[in-house]
């Protein structure tokens, strides 16, 4: 069957006793496209996977992989999809070499067949193709996950949480990983709780506690943010934040870095805000209009969801 | 920041070329630094460059090959007995213990560090009024949020009042919002005189820190604050600075 989607999911819904990990989850993911699931722990992004490469029944909801339904052509997903789970879960007493060789037996494949695929991922490690799975540092576990993903050359490939735990530099040369697969034609659904890799995505959903928040593009999704966001610091930042919390004039604040960002309300005026502080005894006050990040927007969301 | 500058020059880190070599391995390599009492002290670096092995040797739980030094008052080379008793440590992996309830962990672990029992009871009962948490006291800890987890085990290190609490990596895959509430937690710490080493992932993190240090490959490449790192490798964030400095590292985890 061929379908313009990569994946299509209808209304999901998966309970764990009373404990909702998946609500009424709906969105698809076109061809060729990285779609990010943004969210923290509990968001119910692992679930998700699960539900899609068939290891997991839904409650209530559809949804298909590559045009297949996952209930009725279960066995078909199987031989199409790449699943790289959060937890490693390679085979420790066996070789890198060896367990490349094992996942490719396992779909019928050999490995010189696709070897083209997995190159540029593989060939960083092949120069340790000796030494076992379980002897290998993070980074390099990392790489030989993605490339067993990849062996029998799946057409949507599943990647749950690979950068969780890994420095700046590695996470940023991963994401470079994806793109390379996105031009060969992959379609790749990537879960994340580092909201600074959304920008890396076609689309995101940023998700929560089993619950969509919003689905759009990374830029579209800055864009609509509703409201004047600004940076504020001075030289004591604790008391600082708790002043700001007692401002009618602001909506919300909370820590940045840096600056604090603050969420401008009704009345809201930075020079009268200023000399607010300066007679409460802050020193070396800094006011400027900033443009928010993927995480101020969740936050915004969250923030608007829970009242 | 004047309120660290005004404690009179005093340090509750201070180490002078500290070294640890396992066999031929030098996994730190001389590293000299100071941390300020207070000070929120960022401690950064990629996965392999050695920090956590230099963190063990702050905590006591490892003896440097060579190299000599002081944490809150105590010699690293001698004494690590005592500095494990005046520090906090929230390790990244979870430390507590899900079967026991909120209340219990607080007594278990006050009296593993000697505070007594009413003196237990006094502050945890304080500490989770402050977190308004006091409804969950006889919670099971194993059936908490993750984002409440991280916030208790926070009290629970802090539990014994130590000088300085050391923090492994305490925010990840926490949500943005319980992200910024453990912050205000180490802020109002801080703010209290307490001083925070803390190691993140997260590298808008690192702008929280009054300073940053920048481990590559064993050794300190860097250490000043967030402002002037900024200027001094011309970036408009830490991210870019910690790439910067990354990019040469010879050793991956």
């Amino acid at each position: 069957m061929t379908t313009d989607k990569a994946i299509e999911i209808n209304s999901l819904s998966k309970s764990y006793g009373k404990a909702k990990a998946l609500d009424q989850v709906t969105f698809d993911v076109q061809r060729g496209e990285i779609f990010g699931l943004i969210g923290p722990d509990g968001a119910g992004k692992t679930t998700l996977f699960k539900i899609l490469v068939t290891l997991l029944n839904a409650d209530e909801g559809t949804a298909s992989v590559d045009g297949l339904d996952i209930g009725r052509d279960y066995r078909k997903i199987r031989n199409v999809v790449g699943y790289m789970p959060g937890k490693f879960s390679l085979y420790p007493d066996l070789t890198i070499e060896e367990n490349m060789e094992f996942f490719a037996n396992l779909f019928g494949v050999t490995v010189e067949q696709n070897y083209d695929l997995v190159a540029p991922i593989y060939s960083q490690i092949e120069p340790f193709k000796k030494r076992r799975a379980g002897k290998l540092s993070g980074g390099m576990k990392q790489k030989l996950a993605l490339s067993c993903a990849l062996i029998h050359k799946p057409s949507v490939l599943f990647l749950d949480e690979p950068t969780t735990g890994v420095d700046a530099v590695s996470r940023s040369e991963f994401w470079d990983m994806l793109h390379n697969l996105k031009k060969q034609g992959l379609s790749i659904l990537v879960s994340t709780p580092y909201m600074d890799e959304a920008s890396r995505c076609d689309r995101i959903a940023l998700c929560n506690t089993g619950k969509i928040l919003d689905i759009d593009s990374p830029s579209n999704m800055v864009e609509k943010f509703d409201g004047a966001l600004y940076g504020i610091k001075s030289h004591e930042m604790y008391n600082l934040l708790k002043d700001l919390r007692g401002n009618k004039t602001i909506i919300n604040s909370y820590t940045a870095g840096e600056y604090h960002h603050l969420l401008a309300g009704n009345g809201f005026n930075a020079d009268v805000l200023k000399q607010v502080l300066l007679n409460k005894g802050h020193k070396d006050i800094e006011i400027k209009s900033i443009t928010p990040d993927i995480e101020d927007v969740f936050i915004k969301l969250l923030s608007n969801e829970q009242h | 920041m004047s309120n660290i500058e005004s404690t009179h020059n005093s340090y509750i880190i201070q180490v002078k070329d500290l070294t640890k070599q396992f066999g031929t391995f030098t996994a730190v390599d001389h590293i000299t630094f100071d941390v300020r009492r207070g000070e929120i002290f960022g401690f950064l670096g990629a996965n392999g460059a050695g920090k956590t092995t230099a963190m063990r040797m702050l905590c006591g739980l490892s003896f440097p090959t060579s190299g000599s030094g002081t944490v809150a008052g105590f010699d690293v080379m001698r004494q690590g007995e005592k500095i494990k008793s005046h520090i906090g440590y929230m390790s990244q992996r979870f430390s507590l213990y899900d079967d026991l309830t909120v209340m219990e962990n607080m007594q278990l672990f006050g009296g593993i560090y000697r505070v007594g029992k009413k003196e237990v009871y006094s502050r945890a009962t304080e500490m989770l009024q402050k977190l308004e948490f006091s409804s969950e006291r006889d919670t099971l800890v194993g059936s908490l949020p993750l984002g409440w987890k991280q916030k208790l085990a926070f009290a629970v290190a802090t539990l014994h009042r130590p000088e300085i609490v050391f923090l492994d990596e305490p925010t990840g895959g926490v949500d943005p919002i319980t992200r910024r509430q453990f912050w205000e937690m180490i802020y109002q710490a801080s703010s209290e005189g307490t001083t925070i080493f803390v190691t993140t992932h997260y590298m808008d993190e690192a702008e929280y820190c009054h300073r940053v240090s920048m481990m590559v490959d064993g050794q300190i490449k860097a250490l000043d604050t967030p402002t002037k790192l900024k200027q001094q490798y011309n970036a408009t964030s830490m991210d870019e600075v910690f790439r910067t400095l990354a990019r040469g590292a010879k050793r991956g985890d």
